[in-house]
């Protein structure tokens, strides 16, 4: 027994010592994302899409490998925040990546600064996120890059008169300031503002106030999933007969569940930065390859964001030749350009917020006969508007 | 390390009382193993400290929860509400400038009491489902206010930059968790003495025998309500502090210290310790998060499963939480049977 | 105006069918199931499944879900259940939780995490247009659906065999076993109805209500709500809490959108402040 103990106390002293060697070749990345409850799909999205892009470039970088290790924050901020200080303390994270949440990304963006650590933003949309710690880098979206889009083009093409419906919460509320300030700035008519409650199962009663101010279009967002109930309730109740518009952010028709919304979902047109259906050969590539290893599931726009995150962090190593400290890594990835399947985006050397191509799409039937978000038109590198003092 | 003193006073009850009183204030064996591995974890998982924070949290909740129900038979769904109250408090005053620990931690606790003041007139009347309901409609609203009180506590995006002061202005919080890690173990254990010491008080005897029967107390001239009251505000105030402790550790307060799941989990974590029992809140919390940590890591999307399966199997075969199951292999005979607290 | 009112009455009755299962296994058989809502769940996930993958037209959908989920639910009282009817109130609630913990994981193991959706029937669809004010159809034919279910449960259990010896084996389990009465097959059968209700509700709810794992979770305060509210002696209290609280909620939602949350917490405050016992009590329990 005693001989035993003692065995198994020096294999763990060894292994510990081979670890501390190895450490050196194995940049670790802690992906922390809500992977159970009401946000599970936004961690599944990312893990699949970030794994997957692991698996592609695998040996790609000289000197080190990367690892991957997802955790669960079950999307609660404090759970987060402790996640984040236990990989940094204990296991010895070198990079944080994930973030489902804005409340989660804020909770543990004190320890990338405290910890010294990189802290890759892949879904949290809050423009003040990246202000919160020198060593965050977003790239994913904001809010209101999305919602200023929706706005302009709106007041361009013939919208003349607009409700806003948005669940009330922080981004619901920042998609509402900036929707309006394009759109009034366009020359256009905010009717009637609504905000839902965050937990509601019913829209019936706001649509229905939506539909007395007899409006040109009702421009919505709310959290991605809840997005087809609205949808659907927008056309029972004769709002899509009546010739008012469906407008908003892409979160209404993300590409996860777009298909199974029917017919009622045709003709919405939202402002986003990624479509399933983005024509270029880098995308292609990027959807056939994620749906192959997930079971046909359709990459959304927190898939891109967890790939490009991934393709930040392997970028940002190759500069620095596999240097993951904040300080060296962050400066490495500040003002880096890449075509991603989105499109063409960068880091925003001074914000350190992605910069993107915002797309004007409508939801058409695509050649296979599935529902897609087909671009039509499209603002190009747009920065975050809030940041950038619109 | 800290010198221990409680406010409450000294009891004066008949003599065959008191003596009841201090024959169960008596520390046992098990009280100093407990403490004892409270201490030692430091040691042994000094990389686990923030976990253990969470736990010792989660434990004080739990216990505050204990006083309502297992000691007063108060079922509440919505503890969270005094549990956010006391984190928005410190949080607040720590982020306008208020950095402080301990003060910071008596306001919370004083916030949290106050709102459990006012809103402890509703719980009195009602069978348990009433109650129930009741305390969950009450927190409800005390989050959607929060929600919509954004210019104060942040809303949905949390409260943001929340400095603390070092402890005795010595102690900073650093990124290991060591300083806050002691800290929430000195809080859990001063609030423990003294919960402990209420409820081995006449004043919890009285509470006893509500739950038993408040008929038969008010015929004894026992007023009801006010010990109702009394109790509801103190372990509003209880939690209040866990939730102090939270917003002081984490540096960040959000709508998910107020949601109904944080009720919930408290109140799952005390009937998986075993209710009534001192112990059962901080037992429950320790295997609680331990398991959840530790099926988290070997099923990160499925844990739930398990856990769900783990929950079933102790009703099935544990009466009395994980402390009754404990109590019937130590004496190999059925334990007194446990008042569940509801009927 | 109408069209509020409507919406109102439409909703309270799809949360009375999601819910009157709940205030049978309370009511009836004095058992806290918080494990309800993973019924519900259970049944709107036969319906996406039955619709979306084997293209069973969702009027055949309705039955199947009462059907299979009662069938689960006898499955479940017969193995589970029944082990439970003597222990405390705490234990049925640790065990019904766990019981819908396994419930989402399973879920969402099979169906993932993502919103489930169906496209309904055309003639389903759309809007009436009555007395100035306009109605949505599949909001009309969830009221028809419940206000028979309604007429029906209640004779049902006042009225027949059936109902009199429930009650009589719920007052007198002992009594009633005297005289002949199966009171397991009778609490089997109740659990099964009870079950089978809530499997409804999850299918005709899916369209209006969103489905996805966190379905039991999210929707079990709105049950407990109904219940409490109603009652527990009858379903005549259940069914009226639903009206009140459905148009509470929307017409607040309409008239006072800045309040739309609070609305149905402070009715249920108010409510069981004034009559803690609920709407509909006869005497406490």
């Amino acid at each position: 027994m005693a001989k035993w103990t003692l065995r198994a106390a020096l294999a763990g002293v060894a292994a510990l010592l081979a670890g501390a060697a190895m450490a050196a070749d194995t940049v670790k990345v802690a992906l922390i994302l809500p992977m159970t409850g009401p946000f599970a799909s936004t961690g599944r999205q990312i893990d699949a899409a970030a794994r997957l892009y692991l698996d592609q470039h695998k040996g790609d970088l000289q000197g080190c490998t990367v690892e991957l290790t997802t955790k669960d924050d079950t999307g609660t901020a404090d759970v987060t925040k402790r996640i984040a200080q236990e990989a940094v303390v204990r296991e010895g994270a070198n990079i944080l990546a994930g973030f489902g949440l804005t409340p989660l990304a804020l909770a543990a963006a004190p320890i990338a600064t405290q910890g010294k650590v990189p802290m890759v933003v892949m879904a949290a949309a809050t423009s003040i996120i990246t202000e919160k710690s020198p060593n965050i880098v977003r790239t994913s979206f904001t809010t209101p890059q999305a919602a200023y889009a929706m706005g302009e083009w709106a007041a361009k093409n013939g919208i003349g008169k607009v409700v806003t419906l948005v669940s009330d919460y922080a981004p619901g509320n920042d998609a509402e300031t900036y929707f309006a300030k394009a759109f009034e700035a366009g020359g256009g008519q905010v009717a009637e503002k609504l905000r839902v409650p965050l937990q509601n199962p019913d829209f019936a009663p706001f649509l229905q106030r939506a539909k007395d101010a007899a409006p040109d279009a009702i421009f919505v967002f709310v959290p991605s999933g809840v997005g087809s109930i609205v949808m659907k309730q927008v056309a029972d109740r004769g709002l899509t007969a009546a010739g008012v518009k469906l407008i908003g952010t892409g979160d209404v028709t993300d590409d996860d569940i777009l298909n199974n919304m029917g017919d009622v979902a045709l003709g919405t047109i939202t402002a986003f930065f990624y479509s399933a259906a983005h024509d270029s050969p880098e995308n292609k590539g990027f959807v056939e390859a994620f749906k192959k290893a997930n079971g046909n599931m359709r990459p959304n726009f927190f898939a891109v964001s967890g790939y490009d995150g991934m393709h930040a962090i392997f970028e940002g190593l190759r500069k620095t030749d596999c240097d993951p400290s904040a300080e060296k890594f962050v400066d490495a990835v500040k003002g880096m350009s890449w075509t991603s399947p989105r499109g063409k985006i960068a880091i925003d050397p001074e914000t350190r917020d992605i910069v993107q191509t915002i797309y004007i799409r409508e939801v058409k039937r695509g050649e296979d006969g599935e529902l897609y978000n087909i671009e039509f038109d499209q603002i190009p590198d747009m920065k975050d508007p809030a940041k950038a003092g619109k | 390390m800290t010198r221990v003193e409680t406010g409450a006073p000294p009891a004066a009850a008949p003599a065959s009382a008191a003596a009841l009183l201090r024959e169960r204030a008596r520390w046992s064996l098990f009280d100093l193993l407990f403490w004892a591995a409270a201490l030692a974890a430091f040691f042994v998982f000094p990389l686990r400290l923030p976990l253990l924070t969470e736990i010792a949290i989660l434990g004080l909740f739990a216990l505050s929860i204990d006083l309502l129900l297992g000691y007063a038979g108060i079922v509440s769904l919505g503890h969270a509400a005094f549990f956010g109250a006391g984190a928005y408090a410190a949080g607040i005053l720590a982020q306008h400038g208020w950095g402080e620990p301990i003060s910071g931690l008596a306001a919370a606790g004083l916030v949290a009491a106050a709102l459990g003041f006012a809103t402890s007139f509703l719980v009195l009347r009602g069978s348990d489902l009433t109650r129930l309901m009741v305390t969950l409609g009450v927190a409800m609203m005390v989050l959607e206010a929060a929600n919509k009180a954004a210019w104060l506590t942040g809303g949905a995006d949390g409260l943001n930059g929340v400095v603390m002061d070092p402890v005795f202005g010595v102690f900073e919080f650093d990124l290991f968790g060591h300083t806050a890690y002691w800290y929430a173990l000195a809080v859990l254990f001063l609030c423990f003495l003294a919960i402990r010491r209420i409820v081995n008080a006449p004043f919890g005897l009285v509470l006893r025998g509500i739950q038993g029967n408040a008929l038969r107390m008010s015929a004894v001239g026992a007023p009801v309500n006010r010990h109702l009251v009394a109790v509801y505000t103190l372990a509003a105030g209880f939690a209040g502090i866990a939730g102090g402790l939270l917003a002081q550790t984490t540096q960040f307060v959000s709508l998910d210290v107020l949601n109904f799941q944080r009720s919930a989990e408290g109140l799952l974590v005390l009937i998986i310790g075993g209710s009534g029992v001192l112990y059962g809140g901080l037992v429950g919390a320790v295997a609680f998060k331990l398991m959840q940590e530790w099926l988290s890591n070997i099923t990160t999307q499925y844990w739930q499963f398990w856990l769900g399966a783990a929950l079933v199997l102790l009703v099935l075969f544990a009466r009395g939480g994980l402390l009754g199951l404990a109590r019937r292999f130590l004496r190999r005979r059925p334990a007194r049977s446990e008042r569940g607290g509801a009927a | 105006m109408l069209t509020i009112l409507f919406d109102g009455v439409a909703y309270g009755m799809l949360l009375f069918v999601l819910a009157c299962g709940l205030a049978v296994t309370l009511g009836l058989m004095n058992f806290v199931n918080l494990a309800h809502g993973a019924f519900a769940m259970g049944g709107g996930y036969l319906t996406v499944v039955l619709m979306n993958r084997l293209g069973v037209p969702f009027l055949l959908c309705l039955p199947a879900a009462f059907l299979l989920t009662a069938a689960v639910g006898v499955v479940l009282e017969r193995t589970l259940y029944v082990r439970l009817y003597g222990k405390t109130h705490l234990d049925q609630v640790l065990f019904t939780i766990g019981l819908v913990f396994m419930a989402i994981a399973a879920i969402d193991y099979f169906m993932g995490a993502q919103q489930q959706l169906i496209t309904l029937p055309a003639f389903l669809r759309g809007q009436l247009e009555i007395l100035g004010g306009s109605i949505g159809i599949y909001r009309l034919f969830i009221i028809a659906i419940c206000g028979a279910l309604v007429v029906v449960l209640q004779l049902g259990l006042s009225r027949t065999r059936f109902g009199s010896r429930l009650r009589a084996a719920v007052d007198q389990p002992d009594v009633a076993r005297g005289l002949g009465i199966d009171v397991n097959r009778l609490f089997a059968a109740t659990f099964a109805l009870g079950s089978g209700l809530a499997g409804l509700g999850g299918a005709l709810g899916v369209d209006v209500l969103g489905l996805d794992p966190t379905f039991p979770l999210k929707f079990m305060i709105y049950f407990l709500v109904v219940v409490t509210v109603g009652g527990t002696t009858s379903l005549i209290g259940p069914f009226v809490a639903s009206l009140v609280l459905g148009l509470g909620d929307v017409a607040g939602k309409y008239f006072v959108p800045e309040f739309g949350a609070f609305m149905i917490y402070t009715m249920m405050v108010a409510i069981l402040i004034v009559r803690p016992q609920g709407l509909f009590a006869r005497g406490s329990r």
